[in-house]
């Protein structure tokens, strides 16, 4: 293994994803991610001196229109599909963690 | 009641002859599915009770000769959004899941009165090349039920395949709809980027993503485009040029007299199966002999396709995937401490393996110290391939191959090692990437396993494609051959 991406290197970036994974998964993802980037740097043989970058692809570039609202009127159907949701808002769980002291 | 001998102008025949109810249609079509998908599990949900109503108004409206499309089956993939039906993208994490709005698409073919008859499978967030990652079933090959119907559109390619229903909606990332239709022996298009609104598409790639029909006969499919294509003021990248009645002129079959196609000898090159190889280049001589001339041109950076795309294609959908928070809509963990909890908790559980990875690979290549080296890196080589593109398209007026290096592989065979998974979509991915149209249409058998050729056109040219798919549809068999399904035929 070439360990372009190391164990840490892989939970810094699930932390930045905002996942987590266990010891067992880790193992596995690890040097399966390091084969990808292995095949990602194949991109090194091209050369890409003075070459522009390509973002979009559509014919449309800043199209304009009235920033108008518009009433949907389904807060309740969205509401539903809330996990959690009480009087019209939806519920989450406090901020900070009640379990400790801090 | 299969679709294996009518096209959607026979069926509206018969549906303005009243020889048969859409009402009728409709469940003669919710029952075969009933019957066949046991075998195929092509579907997530049937939308049984709203279907039998919208036809009942249909038929107490009745059907004009001008509603073409009036009365008539059609399932869509399960990540276009669909007003009050549930809508999962085959994830987890939009188990029970409803949307309060319908895909533009999706209105489109309500308006033209379809009659949506259910959602089908794919991978979890059109995320694969197998239907394997799909989070609820695994959907299998029409014709060999051990082997994988491809990906991600693979519900809808069988459904279609299978003859449960005659037109199905899918969407192309990297070749979500053309290996699916290939790997089924049916017609598949991804359209020029900008020629569907992706409003209702369950985001993925976003400068990739195209929603296309998937039907049994060239013809088909170019009436289905034009009913969904066109400007829509929800998506700005959506583009404003006419879209033109495809299927209008789709009557004469030597319209590929005087064509220059090319045939880039990269798309024949090793990791391409034999049989898929004589398959191409005997599809070649058939273009040779209705006229058209046939150049060996290269492609030479379509390699690097592939490793452009899942650096792109997952920096994408890293950014597209943070909706999924646990807060507002879809699976919540329990048993969370804090807020961080939910978003970390409801992601890492919500999710399958697959859409994590790439969220991974997404996120380191967009994270700082790799940004400059891996998405940038690739959103240059994404302008090199664009550029091969424009070479070969300046003098010849569409460019021809395989769709995939092999035909359909077994369930299990590959699920396991994502590179080779990656690989298989080495010929569909720069049509991606160039935002290109690609028309994917049965070209013969290999090893009693359809095999299919890729048209990949000028932009916004799919005209050119589907002519030339419908003068070798003319000449060839290939496309009115049909799976037994068990004897069922």
């Amino acid at each position: 293994m070439a360990n372009r991406i190391n164990r840490e290197q892989v939970q810094h970036v699930a932390g930045l994803a905002k996942l987590e994974f266990t010891d067992a998964e880790l193992d596995a993802f690890t040097p399966q991610l390091d084969d990808i980037i292995g095949m990602f740097e194949t991109l090194s043989e091209v050369d890409t001196d003075g070459v522009e970058v390509t973002s979009n692809v559509s014919d449309q570039l800043n199209v304009m229109r009235e920033d108008v609202a518009d009433n949907w009127g389904q807060s309740a159907a969205l509401l539903k599909n809330a996990p959690d949701a009480a009087r019209g808002f939806i519920k989450v769980p406090a901020i900070i963690d009640e379990s400790e002291d801090n | 009641m299969n679709y294996f001998k009518q096209d959607l102008a026979s069926l509206h025949a018969d549906l303005v002859a009243k020889k048969i109810s859409a009402k009728e249609l409709t469940q003669a079509t919710l029952d075969n599915i009933k019957a066949t998908d046991p075998k195929i599990d092509a579907f997530l949900t049937l939308n049984e009770d709203a279907a039998l109503k919208q036809a009942d108004a249909i038929d107490a409206q009745g059907i004009a000769a001008d509603q073409p499309l009036a009365g008539i089956p059609v399932a869509l993939k399960d990540n276009l959004v669909t007003k009050g039906l549930k809508t999962t993208a085959a994830s987890k994490i939009l188990e029970n899941f409803t949307p309060v709005y319908d895909a533009t698409a999706v209105s489109k073919l309500a308006n033209a009165q379809m009659v949506t008859v259910g959602k089908t499978n794919l991978d979890e967030f059109a995320m694969g090349g197998s239907t394997e990652n799909s989070a609820f079933k695994t959907t299998k090959n029409a014709w060999d039920q051990t082997k994988v119907p491809g990906g991600s559109s693979g519900g809808s390619a069988a459904a279609v395949a299978s003859g449960q229903v005659p037109v199905a909606l899918g969407s192309d990332t990297g070749g979500s709809i053309r290996q699916p239709a290939a790997f089924n022996g049916i017609v598949g298009i991804k359209p020029t980027y900008g020629r569907v609104s992706r409003w209702g598409l369950i985001a993925f790639g976003s400068s990739l993503d195209q929603i296309g029909p998937m039907t049994r006969s060239v013809k088909d499919n170019a009436t289905i485009l034009s009913a969904i294509a066109g400007h829509d003021e929800h998506d700005l990248t959506s583009s404003t040029q006419a879209v033109p009645d495809f299927a209008a002129d789709l009557n004469d079959t030597t319209s590929v007299k005087g064509l220059r196609i090319g045939l880039p000898k990269e798309f024949l090159a090793e990791g391409v199966d034999d049989g898929v190889k004589t398959a191409i280049l005997a599809a070649a001589d058939t273009y040779r002999k209705l006229g058209a001339t046939v150049d060996e041109v290269s492609l030479p950076h379509n390699k690097y396709g592939v490793a452009a795309y899942y650096i792109i294609g997952s920096s994408e959908a890293s950014s597209n995937l943070q909706r999924f928070d646990g807060i507002r809509y879809g699976y919540r963990a329990q048993d969370v401490k804090n807020l961080e909890d939910v978003y970390v908790k409801s992601r890492s559980e919500g999710f399958g393996e697959e859409v994590k990875r790439r969220i991974m690979l997404g996120t380191f290549s967009l994270s700082a110290g790799f940004y400059d080296a891996y998405f940038i890196k690739a959103a240059k080589v994404r302008t090199v391939i664009i550029n091969d593109f424009k070479a070969v398209l300046k003098d010849h007026d569409f460019i021809m191959g395989p769709v995939a290096p092999t035909t359909a592989f077994g369930i299990g065979d590959e699920i396991k090692d994502p590179i080779t998974m990656y690989m298989n979509d080495v010929l569909t991915i720069p049509v991606n990437l160039a935002g290109l149209p690609g028309l994917s249409l049965p070209a013969g058998f290999s090893n009693n396993l359809p095999v299919g050729m890729q048209l990949i056109g000028r932009p916004f040219d799919e005209s050119t494609l589907y002519k030339a798919g419908y003068a070798f549809e003319q000449n060839t068999d290939f496309h009115l051959q049909v799976p037994t399904l068990g004897g069922q035929n």
